[in-house]
């Protein structure tokens, strides 16, 4: 290779372990989560209904007491690509909640929900969501998943483009779940707080949701830390990205056809200038 | 330039045909999304599902509105008068001939539950007004019955029947 | 265009249509007959392929303001209800939001291209020029865009770049409060950006209109950097350029289909999932990829004024470029001194793009001020110098000879 090429080179590489000495110097402590196995990651992937519908348990009968995840309905809990819930099933679940709305003369009332309802929030406002929680309004969960995320470092976030790794946050969900630890004997935990192994700073205002045997599932999957956090953790997935399924999928149709096109348009190109060379 | 032979000529013509068709479908199909994003929402689909509406409150003789899909609807609750009358006409004589008993449903026609809207060009007709006890819209003067028919004016066609149903003897459901 | 057009067409109406607007015969001139470079490499197709992004821009755009509501207690929703509701609305938003890096990615070619042959030298310095107004506007539109999303990241980075302005002396808290509408960024500052997103990748398109038009008064420039000398020089542009512009189009939409069916909040911030809250801000504020460079460039210079005029000063000089490189040899393939700075230029691009999304302290402001050094100096010092004392190597006689050997 020419010299030209040759500088470059050594001009990136330099560049690059410059890059590498200077990395571990962060700001901010966080401890990466560990890596989980999720059904809806890759090309190919897909969400594992039941797993949803134990999510949706653990939703329903833990997190919803603090958490609003204002942007879903009902309805959206029968759609293709998520929980696999019946139309039936999900106006079950609508009838169950009440919903505030307005009677005929005007008057504030409750009523059934119905399936285009929103799940309501559990507070009436966000002021009254910090007051009744220490000072801090448990976040929406309609976009949790993908809200959260953790600093992946040169050079696996390059890697992370072509392994199509898109699911930091469940991680960092499912981490924070289980990651409720006792401190170690130095750390100066703040009035309030707790300690989290695996959030930034360690401190995180929400006290540890959930333990172990709390939700009885149906299926007979086991009612552990580990599973409840994995299950809860697909289900903000789907919440957040409810055309998952879809996206994929079609991505697979359509990155075929681009190949095909490009393919032809390659030999195209090749036998149009085949004339002039 | 060296002459090409007409085997490689129909090769050739062979890649552009398929390239361009190829392109063609890409170009087409680019243009599904962009369509089908103008259509009803999941939202919207949601919002214009069936309502139920409880009869029981209304009175003999009055005319409700509520809405379904955006649209006005009219729930008429007729008297024994207002029924007569809508049976007693002359079908054939109708500008648009429909019987009562088609716009009603069976056993049930003192309920009378037409969409509120104008055949001729869209206005809300005004509810127990104009020569026919029925609507009168006050926009080009059409005039409907106790049956919803246009009888007089320039609208077309009697007043649309919504999709529905009856759930129980006071509860209809439209949609 | 020079002289009556040789297009003639054959059907009957459109003889009648060409003799009141002669659309078809400036088409042709321009895009069938117009005679290209036949020596240009795949570095050229990036013209083509940002002329199709925008197109992709404004048509998904468009649509997408079909269903966006400009309320800062709406915006949110509003892009949620676009990817949870509307018909292919994950796949429109994806689309204008990856598309969005797609043509920063393409224009960040285009301009190294362009930097590296020379092709803003005499005569096409004002083709560049106008390269360089739409690059502002880009970033202009860019960074409005990115505010109607209404998270976390929109709101805090509309903050500091509105902030930025307050920098002038005297009337600088005037403007920023003008730029507002209020007291701080909210309501009345987002209906204005959402206007100005709309409005301003049609000023993009009628200055793209210009800048076509000023190429095609000089000609492409090609990789030899001399001038077309006869037609053994130049190929039609149809089927010729078409073609390669198209094959390189396709592999480009492949790269662009990757992120937005695969991986498409890669480039994104998780931030601006969250719902924009002024009483809290996020740990870091990071613009987009495309604007970390010039973030670190601002944030490398301790005085505020100063490390504004450094960030407006590090674009503005693009457009004096034709007059700071003093080399009449237009290529980066004859100019061997050149091409060493030249990629230290672009490796000093990349190097501050990654330092602007460290913290500006420690050993990151240094290297920081270092590069932001390189990058003027490579301007001010070095392209001024190097065309006084570079020794070129000779240029080919032709360009079908370059192409085709001394036999041609």
């Amino acid at each position: 290779m020419n010299m030209n090429m040759q500088r470059m080179i050594f001009a990136l590489a330099l560049a690059g372990s410059l890059v590498a000495i200077a990395a571990p110097a962060s700001a901010e402590d966080q401890v990466s989560p560990p890596r989980q196995k999720w059904s809806f990651a890759g090309p190919f992937g897909k969400f594992d209904e039941a797993q949803l519908q134990r999510g949706y348990k653990i939703y329903r009968e833990v997190c919803s007491n603090c958490h609003s995840m204002e942007m879903l309905t009902f309805g959206n809990l029968a759609d293709a690509g998520g929980p696999g819930f019946s139309e039936g099933q999900a106006e079950a679940v609508a009838s169950e909640y009440k919903i505030k709305d307005l009677d005929g003369n005007g008057e504030p009332t409750d009523r059934p929900g119905r399936l285009a309802d929103h799940f309501p929030s559990p507070f009436a406002n966000e002021l009254a969501a910090k007051a009744a929680n220490g000072g801090t309004a448990p976040p929406d969960m309609s976009t949790l998943a993908k809200a959260r995320s953790y600093s992946r470092g040169f050079p696996w976030f390059v890697f992370d483009a072509f392994t199509q790794y898109q699911e930091q946050g469940p991680d960092y969900i499912a981490a924070i779940l289980n990651g409720y630890v006792d401190p170690p004997k130095d750390f100066k935990l703040p009035e309030g707080g707790h300690y989290n192994e695996y959030f930034p700073g360690h401190t995180i205002a929400m006290p540890p949701p959930l333990q172990a045997g709390q939700v009885t599932f149906d299926d007979g999957s086991p009612q552990t830390m580990q599973q409840y956090s994995k299950d809860v953790a697909a289900f903000l997935m789907w919440a957040a990205e409810p055309k998952l399924v879809q996206r994929k999928r079609t991505g697979f149709q359509v990155m075929i056809f681009l190949i095909v096109l490009t393919g032809l348009l390659y030999f195209t190109k090749k036998k149009v200038w085949s004339a002039v060379h | 330039m060296t002459t090409v032979s007409s085997a490689e000529h129909s090769r050739r013509d062979f890649l552009y045909i398929a390239t361009g068709a190829v392109g063609a479908v890409g170009a087409a199909a680019a243009l599904v999304p962009l369509i089908a994003q103008m259509n009803p929402d999941a939202s919207t689909i949601a919002a214009g599902a069936a309502v139920e509406i409880d009869l029981a409150p209304i009175a003999d003789g009055q005319i409700v509105k509520v809405f379904w899909r955006s649209k006005p609807i009219f729930i008429f609750h007729r008297t024994k008068k207002e029924i007569e009358e809508a049976q007693k006409v002359d079908v054939a004589s109708l500008p648009d001939p429909e019987p009562d008993s088609e716009r009603v449903k069976k056993g049930h026609d003192q309920w009378l539950v037409v969409i509120g809207i104008c055949t001729h060009l869209g206005c809300i007709p005004l509810a127990h007004q104009g020569e026919y006890d029925g609507w009168f819209c006050p926009c080009h003067g059409s005039q409907y019955d106790t049956a919803g028919r246009i009888r007089k004016g320039p609208a077309p066609k009697n007043l649309y029947l919504p999709p529905y149903k009856f759930v129980s003897d006071t509860k209809i459901q439209i949609g | 265009m020079s002289g009556p057009s040789t297009y003639q067409p054959t059907n009957r109406a459109m003889q009648w249509f060409e003799k009141r607007l002669p659309i078809g015969g400036l088409i042709h001139s321009s895009f069938v007959a117009y005679p290209t470079p036949r020596n240009l490499n795949y570095w050229w197709t990036f013209g083509g392929i940002l002329s199709f992004m925008l197109g992709v821009q404004i048509i998904t755009g468009v649509v997408l303001a079909m269903h966006y509501t400009p309320h800062i207690d709406l915006a949110f929703k509003s892009v949620e209800a676009i990817m949870r509701d509307v018909n292919y609305g994950w796949l429109l938003r994806y689309l204008h939001a990856n598309g969005a890096a797609m043509f920063f990615l393409a224009v960040y070619i285009h301009m190294f291209r362009g930097l590296y042959y020379g092709s803003y030298k005499e005569p096409r310095e004002v083709l560049w020029i106008l390269g360089v107004i739409i690059y502002l506007l880009m970033m202009a539109t860019g960074f409005m865009g990115y505010v109607l999303v209404w998270g976390q990241m929109s709101f805090w980075a509309a903050t500091v770049i509105t902030n930025l302005f307050s920098a002038i002396p005297g009337v600088g808290d005037t403007i920023v409060t003008w730029l507002w509408g209020g007291y701080a960024v909210g309501n009345p500052t987002l209906n204005r950006f959402y206007s100005l997103h709309y409005l301003l990748p049609f000023v993009i398109a009628g200055v793209v209109v210009l800048h076509v038009w000023a190429l095609h008064v000089a000609g492409q420039n090609n990789p030899t950097g001399i001038d077309p000398k006869s037609d053994k020089d130049t190929v039609p542009f149809t089927p010729y350029a078409t073609m390669k512009d198209a094959f390189g189009l396709a592999c480009f939409l492949i790269f662009f289909a990757w992120f937005v069916f695969y991986i498409p909040n890669y480039l994104g911030h998780a931030d601006n999932y969250i719902p924009a809250n002024p009483a809290v801000t996020p740990p870091e504020i990071v613009p987009e990829w495309y604007y970390l460079p010039f973030y670190a460039i601002l944030r490398s210079i301790p005085n505020k004024l100063l490390g504004v005029c450094a960030l407006f000063g590090s674009i503005g000089i693009l457009a004096f470029l034709p007059w700071l490189d003093t080399s009449r040899v237009k290529s980066g393939r004859y100019r061997p001194l050149f091409r060493q700075f030249f990629w230290l230029f672009v490796i000093a691009c990349v190097g501050l793009g990654w330092l602007g999304t460290k913290q500006p302290e420690g050993i990151y402001v240094i290297l920081a001020r270092i590069l932001t050094f390189y990058y003027f100096a490579f301007f001010l010092i070095v392209l001024p110098l190097l065309g006084i004392f570079e020794k070129t190597k000779p240029l080919p006689n032709s360009i079908s000879e370059s192409v085709l050997g001394a036999k041609a």
